[in-house]
């Protein structure tokens, strides 16, 4: 087997483990994520559950990758440099944020629960890649 | 407030989001990547030579994941999802999500997950803002318009 095969293969079965969960947790109900966002209402803390769980792993994989310089597999070890908490990162936070609550889908969900065969989440996901084309076109500050 | 104890799902919402740190783990550590959703998605929609494969393996693999739950699973294993917006909503949703995701660069994913745990405080603001301006937003349409 190639390095490159390797690596496709590795990250197909991550995707497909993240999918996994993100199935098991509820994450892909829009109605588990509208209980979980309305306080005011009938909550349900079901998400939380879902992130400390994911952080309280990710916190030790994070901290030893943090002391690393390359992958397991070898590679580049890429690590987010930006650390700006500027206008950028909040009016996108506000925009996603309100997006999310509107209809209960992030990106991940959206796309895990249009492969189901979901034709809410097929429209979802259309219109997310439109208003990332929109903003990748309109952008006058590329990141990278 | 009240809790809405039909709903809540305690040990399957603590193992699924454990199988995503796991997957943020393995893929910043085997990988070197960090599994962010938005991120990836972005990419793809401007692709540079020899960034485009991790991230097309990647979606793939999401893309299978109904499928083989369904049949490591019994029919009932999970409920099914509750759609509640129209296709007009969504639409509004859809293009929330994209546009303000690419501008904040990162999701629940990205921010929420891998930015937490590594503990940045720029993901760590940006979680807040987006978490707030979900609990707002659900607030508004529910409880008072």
């Amino acid at each position: 087997m190639t390095h490159t095969t390797v690596h496709r293969l590795s990250e197909f079965a991550v995707g497909l483990l993240f999918g996994l969960g993100l199935l098991i947790s509820g994450m892909t109900d829009p109605g588990k994520v509208l209980g979980f966002l309305d306080l005011a209402g009938a909550w349900d803390p079901s998400l939380a559950l879902v992130m400390g769980g994911a952080i309280a792993v990710g916190f030790f994989a994070f901290g030893s990758a943090k002391k690393r310089t390359t992958s397991f597999l070898g590679g580049a070890l890429h690590l987010p440099t930006a650390k700006d908490i500027d206008k950028r990162l909040v009016i996108g936070g506000l925009l996603f944020g309100a997006g999310w609550g509107l209809a209960g889908f992030c990106p991940g969900p959206g796309i895990v629960t249009m492969a189901t065969g979901e034709p809410k989440a097929a429209v979802f996901v259309a219109a997310m890649i439109a208003g990332m084309l929109v903003f990748q076109f309109t952008d006058r500050k590329p990141k990278s | 407030m009240t809790i809405d104890w039909a709903h809540f799902t305690p040990w399957m919402s603590l193992g699924g989001g454990i199988l995503l740190g796991i997957a943020s783990a393995v893929f910043i550590l085997i990988n070197g990547r960090i599994l962010g959703i938005s991120g990836i998605l972005g990419g793809l929609l401007a692709p540079k030579t020899g960034d485009f494969g991790w991230r097309i393996a990647f979606v793939l693999g999401m893309l299978a994941a109904p499928i083989t739950l369904s049949l490591l699973t019994p029919d009932d294993f999970l409920s099914a999802p509750r759609i509640d917006a129209g296709y007009g909503l969504i639409v509004i949703a859809g293009l929330l999500v994209g546009y303000g995701t690419r501008l904040g660069s990162g999701c629940t994913s990205g921010h929420g997950v891998c930015g937490l745990s590594r503990l940045s405080p720029r993901s760590l603001v940006a979680t807040g803002i987006f978490m707030a301006a979900g609990f707002a937003t659900v607030f508004l349409i529910r409880h008072l318009l």
